[in-house]
């Protein structure tokens, strides 16, 4: 329980991936992208298999940051 | 009355309320006699433990049923809780850790804390404590409306197994603190999985596929004339508002901020916004049991579309895994409702009692108010629900999105920046609710026969434009409240008004678990 401090004040979460975090946050927002019924999958529409599939997108963005940032112990 | 559904209900329930008794004993610290304790669970969550909790506590027993009640009465609209549970953890992650870190330092339980450390100002504080209860108290009284329906479907009507329920949980959650939503959460969560998992491979193949559902939901919506399973022209921008707007809103919500604040260090935080959009896979995949029910051809009890999906259970499942869903709803409710009030007493018992009514108040004298504070906040929700149309606990929930976004300025943006005067704050949080106000008064809803606060979707044509487009109410008001705390920081700042001082350091916001700054707390179980 006494790891030392590595950030010596510095910002510990900087990295140049934490722009990856954009890509999730702006993505699922543009409605032109998914608003269609084709193509259909298991005969799914478009819009709500690729909305469900940005959560792939948010869960790798948020992992790469995660392990680019996260503080070893 | 279904003899079945409701033995297995109830045994499910009866065994968490022993569980919820029992979480005092867990992880058990010396003492539960302070708000680290009962009020944050003992600040050493790990990250499995985080995830339930957090997952039980946004994930809310209501969300499960209104979200596909809305999916069955309006379309693709009501997916928008899709991409709001997407974007948002990409969008909190870094903010939330530095929230984890200025509070452990500065040891702060509630956001309002923050926010009189910060900008030195117990009035703006205040504000944010008041705030985040008026938001928070039709919250919870909601979640009684997840377990009503359930009762309703198994023919269970009347008041007093709804007060029993509630009853239960005031009493554990009175002597348990957070440890005890927290220990239910692995049971709710796992009972939800499961019967989602169940419903989304049984159902479709019942119904005949995919196809046929998403066929048969579209062919109900072009006889309605309303609605539609794509978006239409003019309601993309309050999809994209409101899905932005409620991701925006999401952690500033007083219990959100109680689950993050009882993890154990910022990994646990980080880590954890990459695990908990499995929720949100399971949120999408319940919202289409709306389309489902659309199929199936339920209709729901009188006009109550929040009983389409225990109706649809009970028309499609066996008894015994009816009534196995039903109490995954049931015990669902719990979770959310315990976390909620202990957030809500947390800012009672820090912010107002200790703020303004006894400063010198011990931790033991805080923890005992905020479990009276709990109490008291239990049985007002209760009575919302009996005595009051449960249609204006929904119109309420609907504005607490719509004022908690008004504290963005001073909470979220406050993380960051130290520009903002706290008179400009206090400004811009009042233009902010009196515009969010005027915005949601100006709504109406044929559909639910409101001629105000009938929705969200503010039309811009109101405003003089010449066009059918809607936009989230919220976002709109959080606009207000932006241009008016930037003008009142100016003015503030040209009158030489005082500012208050700030009490945290930069380097606060970096502290982790093991910093010397960090104080740690005892206990006696080891930490997993």
């Amino acid at each position: 329980m006494t790891t030392p401090r590595a950030d010596h004040g510095r910002n510990p979460d900087k990295s140049p991936l934490n722009w990856l975090l954009l890509l999730p946050i702006v993505i699922p927002l543009i409605t032109p992208l998914f608003n269609a019924e084709e193509p259909r999958l298991f005969g799914i529409p478009l819009f709500y298999w690729l909305q469900l599939a940005f959560i792939i997108l948010g869960v790798s963005s948020t992992t790469l940051v995660y392990r680019a940032t996260r503080r070893s112990r | 009355m279904k003899t079945t559904e409701i033995v297995i209900f109830t045994l499910l329930f009866l065994a968490v309320s022993g569980m919820g008794f029992f979480a005092a004993r867990w992880r058990r610290p010396s003492d539960l006699a302070s708000l680290d304790e009962w009020g944050l669970g003992g600040r050493s969550f790990g990250s499995w433990i985080t995830w339930f909790l957090i997952g039980g506590d946004l994930y809310t027993a209501y969300t499960f049923v209104a979200v596909p009640a809305l999916i069955f009465g309006a379309g693709a609209m009501g997916f928008y809780a899709v991409p709001y549970t997407v974007i948002v953890y990409p969008m909190v992650m870094l903010v939330l850790v530095r929230l984890w870190s200025v509070s452990h330092v500065h040891n702060l339980v509630t956001p309002a804390d923050f926010v009189r450390v910060r900008f030195g100002s117990p009035t703006l504080a205040l504000l944010v404590a008041i705030t985040g209860i008026v938001a928070t108290m039709p919250y919870i009284a909601l979640q009684l409306v997840g377990i009503e329906a359930v009762l309703k479907t198994m023919g269970l009507t009347g008041d007093l197994p709804l007060i029993i329920a509630f009853a239960i949980l005031a009493a554990y959650t009175y002597q348990s603190g957070l440890r005890a939503p927290a220990l239910i959460a692995f049971v709710k969560d796992s009972l939800i999985y499961l019967v989602i998992l169940v419903a989304i491979v049984y159902i479709p193949a019942k119904l005949g596929g995919w196809d046929s559902i998403f066929d048969a939901a579209k062919a109900k919506f072009d006889r309605a004339g309303s609605g539609g399973i794509t978006l239409n022209a003019n309601n993309q921008l309050q999809y994209i508002t409101l899905a932005f707007g409620s991701a925006l809103a999401l952690f500033l919500y007083p219990h959100s901020v109680t689950g993050i604040l009882a993890s154990r260090n910022r990994n646990v935080i980080k880590r954890n916004m990459s695990a908990l959009p499995a929720y949100s896979l399971l949120l999408g995949l319940i919202a289409l049991l709306g389309y489902m029910a659309i199929a199936a051809g339920v209709t729901p009890i009188g006009k109550d579309n929040n009983t389409i999906v225990p109706q649809l259970f009970d028309n499609v499942f066996p008894d015994w895994f009816a009534g196995v869903a039903f109490a995954a709803v049931g015990i669902g409710a719990l979770v959310p409702a315990a976390i909620m009030s202990i957030a809500a007493a947390n800012l009672f018992a820090r912010n107002v009692y200790k703020e303004y009514i006894n400063r010198d108040a011990d931790a033991a004298q805080e923890a005992r108010v905020s479990k009276i504070a709990s109490l008291a906040v239990k049985v007002g929700a209760v009575l919302c629900i009996l005595l009051i149309d449960p249609q204006f606990s929904i119109d309420l929930q609907l504005i607490g999105g719509v004022i908690i976004l008004q504290t963005l300025p001073s909470v979220g943006l406050g993380l960051y920046t130290r520009w903002f005067h706290r008179g400009g704050l206090i400004a811009g949080w009042a233009g902010g609710m009196a515009a969010g106000m005027l915005l949601l008064y100006n709504i109406s809803n044929p559909a639910t026969n409101h001629e105000h606060f009938g929705g969200s979707a503010f039309p811009l044509s109101q405003l003089g434009f010449d066009t059918k487009i809607t936009v989230y109410a919220g976002f709109l008001a959080l606009i207000v409240n932006l241009v008016v705390a930037v003008l009142g920081t100016f003015v503030a700042r040209a009158l030489k008004s005082a500012d208050g001082p700030d009490a945290t350091k930069p380097e606060d916001y970096f502290a982790d678990q093991g910093d010397p700054r960090v104080h740690e707390l005892e206990t006696t179980a080891p930490a997993s």
